[in-house]
């Protein structure tokens, strides 16, 4: 059975725009964050659709490449969340005003 | 030896690096060594080569001596090269003899000073400037030399620089000079745009065959040197700095007045008589501002109760003559003048810092009296000049002075002649005054000072003596009447333009009574003198107060130094204050700090779009995502 491309396109929307949303209005860092793992996870569907669709096998491989930096970053990110936590005892992005003048 | 002539002015300059460099290292006997050497060696050179050049024969003469090419850009060429000739050679002879003298004697009155080295290195760069002013064969080698004589004068007179008032005369020198030297400046920069060379003989030959007497461009450039020589030869309106400049120790006050500095201006105006006897109104000023001169500073000197005050006034008046004589075509009396003057002048500067010496530093000539008997050499050698000054026969001054007074009469004019005469007869007054006062009558001197009064040196009298003589006897070079005995006169003629006139015969007579006239005059106010300081010591206290307003006019310079303050130094403070408050502070600093403010506002109330938190960020970049996307798409 092949799942026509447009199925694929409006999920990947979907998630984005979920992702998208939940970065700029939820306040816990670590949501953020994974709203932000939704977001390229969203990417990724996409990409597979379209792999898919054309035939072409880069668009799956691009998938894997992503998904290994997502989790770097994921090591990355918690440990930072990890860190602030320990600093300032919260992980509220509206505390964490700092970067600016 | 003529080619070795660029050794005259480069071997002071090697004493100025010794002494300036090594002089606080080295012990003070090899300090004096080289400083007074430095200065002789030349002097001997000189006579070397003037010897060589009087042998030479006249289709040799003068003598170039190119020493390299100093600067050469397209056609533009001043060679560091000098010049033999007649004047040249006087001019070297008197500066380096009377500096050597005055270098001597320097070693006595300046043994005790804590600057030494620095006031030989000074002394010895001031006769290298000078040297080179009196020996370059161009314009511009002549200006360093100029300059140079300036900065040493600055340096010098301001030697003392802890003193307020010496560092002040240093300054006012300075500045003063400068006015001229911007005058100087400007007519070498028009002799280039008229001539295409500096090279003096190469101008001097165009300017003889090319310009008709009276062109304008030669009046102008005429005119133009004349300003650097008020400034640098100490006439009006530019003499102010001269009598400030005795703040300086008195050997250099000798230096300044007599052989270096201020006869400059005389010897450029000589050197450069092929220009002024093309331009009879260039003449004519020089002749007018040296007879206003040489009277005003005059009846200055005749109310001055400082030593050197008044001897530096006299400088001033007898600089006046040396103008008067080129303004009326003697440059040859001019340069006579300048020469036995650098003899006396020398001697009467020397022998008051023997008197203010043995006075513990005392200068007031009120506070002196009867100090004959203590300094009997520096006495009898300070009347050799004073009479030589006065111009009584057979000293010096009587030669040169008379010739001066002669021609300003048959080649000037009656009235330059009155106004010369009344000068001399002024001259006369005051130097004896100045000797009654010192020397003579009653002992107004401090007891404490009067116990330490004490002949000078060796070192210091020596010096005196050999000026004495010089003093004396200097004058036998120029006797005038006497076909072929004026030997100053027929040496000095090839390198002197004649003003060109009807050739008028005066009877020997004539030229006689003259000489009688002259002498009388000087008798008159020797006499006078004596009258008021000697016989009746109350007259000068019921002259002045006879005349009140005119005493107080004399005596104070004829608010001379009030007005410049009142009509240039103050404007230009005022204007230079509002410059630096108003424009600087106000407008230019204004403007860039003004901008920095802007600035500094407008970031301030654009910092504030950096909220610090993250998710405004985002939002921006998304809000920038759509703005784009949208852009795209609806494109």
């Amino acid at each position: 059975m092949v799942v026509p491309l447009i199925y694929y396109i409006a999920l990947s929307s979907a998630l984005f725009a979920i992702g998208v949303i939940g970065v700029l209005i939820r306040r816990n860092a670590i949501i953020i964050f994974m709203c932000i793992e939704m977001m390229l996870n969203a990417v990724n569907l996409s990409l597979v659709g379209f792999a898919d669709h054309y035939q072409a096998i880069d668009g799956q491989m691009f998938v894997f490449f992503v998904m290994t930096v997502a989790a770097a970053e994921v090591a990355v990110g918690l440990a930072l969340i990890v860190a602030i936590f320990r600093n300032k005892a919260t992980v509220n992005v509206d505390e964490l005003n700092l970067m600016k003048w | 030896m003529i080619e070795y002539v660029w050794l005259v002015p480069l071997v002071p300059i090697l004493g100025f690096l010794f002494n300036g460099l090594l002089g606080k290292r080295v012990p003070k006997w090899l300090v004096s060594l080289v400083g007074c050497s430095v200065i002789g060696i030349p002097f001997l050179i000189v006579i070397l080569i003037f010897r060589e050049y009087l042998q030479l024969p006249a289709d040799a003469k003068p003598v170039e001596v190119v020493v390299y090419n100093w600067i050469s850009s397209g056609n533009f060429n001043a060679l560091a090269a000098f010049l033999v000739d007649p004047l040249s050679l006087i001019m070297m002879l008197v500066v380096s003899g009377v500096s050597f003298i005055i270098h001597i004697y320097s070693v006595g009155y300046m043994h005790d000073d804590e600057g030494y080295p620095r006031y030989f290195s000074y002394l010895n760069l001031f006769v290298f400037a000078m040297l080179v002013l009196v020996s370059a064969n161009n314009f511009l080698l002549m200006f360093v030399g100029w300059e140079g004589v300036g900065l040493c004068s600055y340096l010098l007179i301001g030697f003392w620089y802890e003193k307020q008032s010496a560092s002040d005369a240093g300054k006012k020198a300075f500045v003063v000079n400068r006015i001229g030297d911007f005058g100087f400046l400007l007519g070498i920069f028009l002799i280039f745009w008229t001539f295409n060379t500096i090279n003096f003989r190469e101008v001097f030959s165009i300017a003889g065959t090319n310009f008709e007497v009276g062109s304008l461009v030669i009046t102008a450039i005429t005119l133009l040197l004349f300003v650097g020589a008020t400034g640098k030869s100490a006439q009006l309106p530019l003499y102010v700095w001269l009598p400030d400049a005795m703040e300086g120790p008195t050997p250099v006050s000798a230096l300044i007045h007599a052989a270096t500095m201020v006869t400059a201006g005389v010897y450029m105006v000589a050197r450069c008589s092929a220009l002024y006897v093309l331009a009879p109104v260039s003449l004519t000023v020089v002749a007018i501002v040296g007879a206003a001169t040489a009277i005003l500073s005059a009846s200055i000197g005749l109310a001055q109760n400082d030593i050197k005050r008044v001897l530096a006034y006299s400088t001033v008046s007898q600089l006046g003559y040396m103008f008067l004589a080129c303004g009326v075509g003697a440059f040859v009396a001019g340069i006579f003048h300048l020469m036995t003057h650098a003899f006396f002048k020398a001697l009467l500067f020397l022998g008051s810092g023997s008197v203010i010496h043995a006075m513990s530093g005392e200068q007031d000539m009120r506070h002196m009296g009867d100090l004959k008997k203590h300094l009997p050499i520096t006495y009898w050698t300070f009347i050799m000049a004073t009479l030589a000054i006065a111009g009584i026969f057979p000293f010096a001054g009587f030669f040169s002075k008379d010739e001066i007074l002669y021609k300003s009469l048959v080649d000037g004019h009656i009235l330059y002649w009155l106004i010369a005469a009344a000068a001399a007869f002024m001259t006369a007054f005051y130097m004896f005054r100045l000797i009654f006062m010192t020397f003579h009558g009653e002992s107004r001197v401090d007891h404490e000072v009067l116990h330490h009064v004490h002949e000078s040196p060796p070192v210091m009298t020596l010096p005196l003596i050999a000026l004495a003589v010089l003093s004396t006897i200097g004058g036998f070079v120029g006797i005038p009447i006497i076909e072929g005995a004026n030997v100053f006169h027929d040496f000095l003629a090839p390198a002197i333009a004649h003003v060109h006139r009807p050739e008028i015969h005066y009877p020997i007579s004539f030229e006689v009574s003259m000489m009688v006239v002259s002498v009388i005059i000087a008798l008159l106010g020797i006499n006078t003198a004596y009258r008021m300081y000697i016989k009746r010591p109350e007259l000068p206290q019921i002259v002045t107060e006879k005349i009140p307003l005119l005493y107080d006019l004399i005596y104070h310079k004829y608010y001379v130094d009030e007005l410049y303050a009142a009509t240039v130094v103050n404007p230009i403070k005022v204007g230079s204050d509002f410059l630096w408050k108003g424009v600087d502070e106000q407008v230019v600093d204004g403007a860039v700090n003004g901008s920095a403010g802007v600035i500094e506002w407008l970031s301030y109330h654009i910092r504030k779009l950096e909220t610090g938190y993250v998710q405004n960020y985002a939002l921006a970049i998304l809000i920038g995502v759509f703005i784009i996307a949208g852009y795209y798409l609806g494109r």
